[in-house]
């Protein structure tokens, strides 16, 4: 004798897919790890979301960080390249097929050390994609060394201190082309989760710099890139709060407290200011406000610029809609007599 | 004090005792930034359009202004369109190399030169013909500013009287080189040539040997550069992203390119572009970018010289470790380091052939003649996608910037083939596939591209170790059965290269080995070696790599092989040593030349015959 139990209905997004179809392989990374933490957030918003896993491409370069694709999003490709070439890769990959979201996954070496390069310019064409730095200011895989991001002071494990300054990401991103540029905590997954939704809303190149301690070599005394740390100075800007496209906006948006920015797809970001008066769309405003904080010792996180407008490189280079990479022969082989045409006039 | 001492001798007078037809070489030296090129480019285009096979080679200084520049021009009625080392006919328009430039000559060349230069003072052996450039100039181009740019086309006028050269073809050739939008332009040089021709006619008696003479000889043919083949092959194999930073000699591969992509390859209906061309950062993010677009289904390609293919070394050990198809144009130049940027060599054989860490082989096709550049990169982009790897098309600064004389190029009648790579449909009939599995044997996975519509689709490609299903792995036995895949796979392209060209001289105890733009010198070689010394010698070019049974079985099959090679270390023999059996390599010899210039006939046959001992 048996009897039929029924399971309780599964939970699924709007594809009708449940979240374990945008989770990836069991992570490699030390427990307690900032950037396992993006990729639990980076997985809710695209499940949340309901973006088709086969239309993103996962990028990265070399380091910790760059591990991270292979435990997000398993159903859709992935391109590991080499240290602090990534943008290179994307940028290849999304010519090639302008359909494909690119999502790069980057860290602080990456980035801002042998990458730096590669990100001004990716940063510069405002590259359709969104490029998420887990910023833990040491280099993990190799055992601790500072990276290009650790500040001016901070210490290593061994006592030893940064003499050099450090670069900011964002205000780089925010100077030379980025459209939507924000700064957040991995310990703050709310304000993650409104960022990373917005970034995949977003038209345009989508710089997130993630502080994501490194709880092997960058978390003691004496770091600034802690989990005590970022508690006692980050200074979140705003409350966020993404509303997609797919939802029926009926709340009313108070008037002159909440900034609603619309996005290409038709998705909403509600801003609500904090406890200082700050204009996500001024860019040179966001480079005073980063400037100010960082002389002040505060870590500013949330939307620092958000410019819906900038056209964006594939844009400027006038592409056909649909994928190059596979266009049929018919329009990508000029006909017979076209050659001859050409032929005739170098004779 | 120079090396060759002079003393003042009668000059040489009235008409020389035989005539030279449509056999011999001019040198032009100007000044670079002087718009010598139009000048040089018109003389050789009218040579050209009288039916007399021709060749024009510049060396120009790594400069944009005021340093010396040679052009050669031979016209050749036996069709040899090599470089020819003994100079004819100088036109000396530099003051700082003229005194060099006319030591130089072999006796009875002509010089036509500037006069102030009094170049007539240096030699008695040769026929002089000074022309006051500054003085015609100035009624033949009212406008002070544009008489530097004008003053050049004077001597295509004295040239046409001395070597006969039909003024009708020089006019011709004129208003080709201006087009219809700058008629206005070719007019004031029309007026500067005939000024010079008019000028020469009334003042000069003829007493060197060389005319010109019309032939048939070039019916039908184009007037191209190697750079331009490349471009008009990749545009009709159907490129679709091209990346590139600019480099001396590369650069007007992708500038071609541009200019053919933009009139044939937007979209009638929509305007739009079926193609991305981005000028990178660097070299790094060009190669990457190419890599990138190749992962994604792009027919993807990149144009660099030898400092571009340094930087590129890691990217290419990961194109070749992921198995992503691209095309890396080399259009090589002399290294090392920055080196001679505007001389050519063929120094990149065995750097490419290997290049990045860890154990790594790429595949290179060599072309020799813009016909060549054309179809072998059509080739070049099926074979990349075939076998999923980086595809190197190796020319030189030689081919790739000089203009040649080529038969029109066919249209392709093959169609466009993009190698292994399943759709969602193939999925749904599989149900799922291992990236890397050898299912065919060749050594070749499927592959899926980004975007495709399937749950099974994905994988995760990386630099790092990965066994048949793309899963990073650091086991030992995976380690192996992957490499030794890569090793099968490279082996299995020798039966799908293209073929060498092969000519046995029947008798002949040796042979040559060789490579690109080596064809021309190698070639007039061996009728040198036969007419002078009775030597017959068969030849080999190879147009690709990995070597193919064909090499070994030439090899077996003369005495010994002369290996040409345009740098000093003798590179496409050392990679011909990493692979044949040492009885094969005992009959290997070398011939080298490494100085910047194309490589000659005279220098091959010389060091043939010293090797011979004869």
């Amino acid at each position: 004798m048996s009897t039929t139990v029924t399971p309780p209905p599964k939970k699924v997004n709007r594809l009708g897919l449940e979240v374990i179809n945008y989770k990836g392989s069991k992570t490699t990374l030390c427990a307690g790890c900032g950037h396992n933490s993006v990729s639990e957030r980076i997985v809710e918003c695209f499940y949340e979301l309901g973006v088709p896993p086969y239309t993103v491409a996962k990028f990265s370069g070399i380091g910790c960080s760059s591990k991270s694709p292979a435990y997000f999003l398993g159903l859709s490709h992935g391109f590991n390249g080499v240290h602090g070439r990534m943008p290179a890769i994307a940028t290849g990959a999304i010519l090639a097929n302008s359909q494909l979201m690119g999502l790069g996954v980057t860290g602080d070496g990456d980035t801002a050390s042998i990458g730096i390069g590669q990100f001004m310019h990716l940063v510069r064409r405002n590259l359709p994609m969104i490029y998420v730095i887990e910023n833990n200011g040491v280099y993990g895989l190799t055992k601790g060394q500072f990276s290009a991001t650790a500040d001016l002071g901070s210490k290593l494990k061994s006592g030893t201190p940064n003499d050099l300054p450090p670069f900011d990401c964002c205000a780089l991103a925010l100077k030379w082309g980025a459209t939507f540029v924000a700064r957040s905590f991995s310990g703050d997954k709310k304000q993650l989760l409104a960022l990373i939704k917005t970034a995949i809303a977003h038209r345009g190149l989508s710089v997130i710099d993630v502080i994501s301690p490194c709880v092997t070599f960058n978390d003691h005394d004496g770091s600034t890139k802690s989990y005590s740390y970022m508690k006692d100075h980050e200074t979140v800007l705003q409350e966020l709060d993404f509303v997609p496209s797919f939802e029926d906006i009926t709340v009313e948006i108070p008037e002159g407290q909440v900034m609603d920015v619309q996005m290409h797809d038709g998705s909403h970001l509600r801003i609500r200011k904090l406890h200082r008066d700050f204009d996500p769309t001024d860019r040179l405003a966001a480079l005073a406000a980063l400037e100010v904080a960082e002389a002040a010792g505060e870590v500013l996180t949330g939307v620092l610029y958000v410019n819906t407008h900038k056209p964006t490189f594939l844009e400027l280079l006038n592409l056909v809609e649909e994928p190059v990479a596979t266009l049929p022969e018919s329009r990508v082989r000029p006909s017979r007599e076209a050659l001859d045409e050409l032929m005739e006039e170098l004779r | 004090m120079s090396t060759l001492e002079v003393s003042p001798v009668e000059p040489l007078s009235g008409q020389s005792a035989h005539t030279v037809v449509n056999d011999f070489s001019i040198q032009i030296a100007t000044v670079n930034g002087s718009g010598s090129q139009t000048a040089n480019t018109v003389l050789m285009r009218s040579i050209f359009q009288m039916g007399i096979p021709v060749s024009g080679k510049n060396m120009f200084p790594s400069n944009i202004a005021g340093l010396p520049t040679w052009f050669t021009i031979r016209a050749s009625q036996h069709g040899y369109i090599g470089r020819r080392k003994e100079i004819d006919f100088l036109v000396a328009m530099n003051p700082e190399t003229a005194r060099e430039d006319v030591l130089k000559l072999d006796d009875g060349a002509a010089v036509v030169y500037d006069e102030p230069l009094k170049l007539n003072e240096l030699r008695s052996d040769l026929h002089f013909y000074p022309v006051p450039f500054d003085k015609l100039v100035a009624p033949a181009c009212p406008e002070a500013k544009l008489r530097k740019l004008v003053r050049n086309m004077i001597y295509d006028g004295v040239v046409a009287w001395l070597l006969s050269i039909d003024m009708d073809e020089i006019r011709k050739a004129l208003v080709k080189q201006f087009g219809k939008r700058k008629a206005k332009a070719a007019e004031l040089n029309w007026g500067a040539v005939k000024a010079g021709f008019e000028y020469a006619a009334k003042t000069f008696t003829k007493t060197d040997p060389y005319r010109v003479e019309r032939r048939n000889q070039t019916a039908g043919k184009i007037i191209i550069d190697g750079n331009a083949a490349c471009a008009l092959g990749a545009m009709f194999a159907g490129v679709t992203v091209v990346t590139w930073y600019p480099i001396t000699p590369s650069s007007s591969l992708v500038e071609s390119l541009l200019g053919y992509m933009r009139r044939h390859r937007l979209d009638p209906e929509t305007g739009k572009a079926t193609y991305a061309i981005v000028q990178a950062e660097d070299e790094l993010a060009s190669i990457g970018m190419a890599l990138g677009a190749g992962w994604a289904g792009a027919r993807s390609m990149t144009a660099t010289a030898g400092p571009g293919i340094s930087l590129m070394s890691e990217f290419i050990g990961l194109g070749y470790y992921a198995e992503i198809p691209t095309v890396v144009f080399n259009v090589e130049r002399v290294g090392p380091s920055t080196g001679l940027p505007t001389r050519t060599a063929q120094g990149d054989i065995l750097t490419t052939a290997l290049l990045s860490h860890g154990d790594t082989h790429h595949p290179m096709f060599f072309p020799c003649s813009p016909e060549e550049c054309f179809s072998l990169t059509i080739d070049a982009f099926n074979f990349a996608e075939q076998f999923q790897t980086p595809v190197f098309v190796m020319t030189d600064l030689d081919l790739g910037m000089n203009n040649w004389m080529a038969d029109p190029f066919p249209y392709p009648e093959t169609p466009i083939r993009r190698g292994k790579v399943l759709t969602a449909e193939d999925l749904d009939k599989l149900g799922g596939f291992a990236r890397y599995k050898d299912v065919d044997g060749d050594g070749v996975g499927y592959r899926t591209l980004p975007g495709t519509n399937h749950n099974a689709a994905a994988y995760f490609t990386r630099g790092s170790g990965h066994n048949d299903k793309a899963q990073y792995t650091e086991r030992e036995d995976d380690y192996i059965d992957n490499m030794e895949r890569l090793a099968h796979k490279f082996k299995v392209m020798r039966g799908h290269v293209p073929e060498p060209v092969i000519h046995i001289a029947e008798k002949a105890k040796i042979g040559f080995v060789y490579v690109g733009t080596s064809d021309y010198a190698v070639r007039e070689s061996c009728d040198q070696l036969k007419a002078e010394y009775d030597l017959d010698a068969s030849t080999l070019r190879l147009k690709a790599y990995p070597f193919t049974h064909h090499l070994v079985d030439f090899i077996r099959s003369h005495d010994r092989v002369y290996v040409v090679d345009q740098n000093r270390d003798a590179q496409l023999l050392g990679l011909m040593r990493l692979e044949l059996d040492p009885e094969l390599i005992a009959r290997l010899r070398s011939v080298r030349y490494f100085g910047g210039l194309p490589l000659d006939a005279r220098t091959v046959t010389d060091d043939v015959i010293r090797q011979e001992g004869k």
